[in-house]
């Protein structure tokens, strides 16, 4: 799936980085606590959070995270997007809920980092 | 390829920054054509006992050495001190604030993450002193 695949599925809006659209990815995992998203070495490609500080980039970076995805509407601070455009990752932002977001994405084939 | 050594201040106050030297060493590591799950362990364990810094003891300073076999790190703060470092060790035992859970952290995660990427650990503490990490990643 490409990234720009998810902004359809998604329905979801771009805040940064719009030249990497054409982005193969694989994985993805959806969760609002970071020291989880921290403790499961995987390849995780996308990470689909509520949760909307810097630490949520910091998280991704570390990770070697492509793509963040907000769900349920959450808007990114300026700093926040100057942060993922800095270090290449797409920052977009969807109205659908968790549960729903991820849900559509395994659907069309996106799937957890260990392959299940 | 000779050792280089970097040097860190954390701030204690701004929880936004936390992760910056951590960000700024898996950059390094990058540059420096070291393989990505070194790196990727590195930076894990480095920015989890960041964020120890900023929630548990107002910051501290930060020593990395890159050397051709391994990175070195000591974290030392002067905070509190950890009261049960078996307990702090535990997967889900976690004595942060909810402040700090609403930002995503505080799950008891910090420790055993940072054990988990580190092929060696030892975590020296005292009461009213401080606590010092000594972390070290062997380059894969």
């Amino acid at each position: 799936m490409k990234i720009k695949d998810i902004i359809e599925i998604l329905d979801a809006e771009i805040m940064c980085r719009d030249d990497l659209l054409e982005q193969e990815l694989h994985t993805a995992c959806g969760s609002d606590m970071m020291s989880d998203v921290l403790a499961f070495v995987k390849e995780q490609a996308v990470l689909l959070t509520g949760l909307v500080n810097p630490q949520v980039v910091r998280t991704a970076e570390m990770m070697d995270m492509h793509c963040i995805v907000f769900v349920r509407g959450k808007r990114p601070r300026l700093d926040m997007i100057e942060l993922a455009e800095d270090r290449d990752m797409v920052m977009l932002c969807t109205g659908l809920e968790m549960f729903t977001a991820c849900g559509k994405l395994y659907e069309a084939g996106l799937r957890g980092g260990s392959g299940k | 390829m000779e050792s280089i050594k970097l040097h860190y201040d954390v701030s204690g106050v701004d929880f936004t920054r936390a992760g910056a030297a951590s960000g700024d060493v898996k950059r390094v590591l990058k540059q420096l054509g070291v393989s990505p799950v070194t790196t990727r362990n590195v930076a894990v364990a480095m920015y989890e006992a960041e964020i120890n810094m900023v929630i548990h003891a107002g910051g501290g300073e930060i020593d990395v050495e890159i050397t051709e076999d391994a990175i070195r790190m000591v974290l030392q703060d002067h905070g509190p001190g950890i009261e049960n470092v078996e307990l702090a060790m535990k997967e889900g035992y976690s004595t942060a604030p909810d402040n700090i859970r609403s930002l995503g952290f505080g799950a008891g995660m910090g420790l055993p993450n940072i054990k988990k990427y580190s092929d060696e650990f030892r975590l020296e503490t005292e009461l009213g002193v401080g606590t010092t990490l000594y972390l070290t990643v062997y380059m894969k």
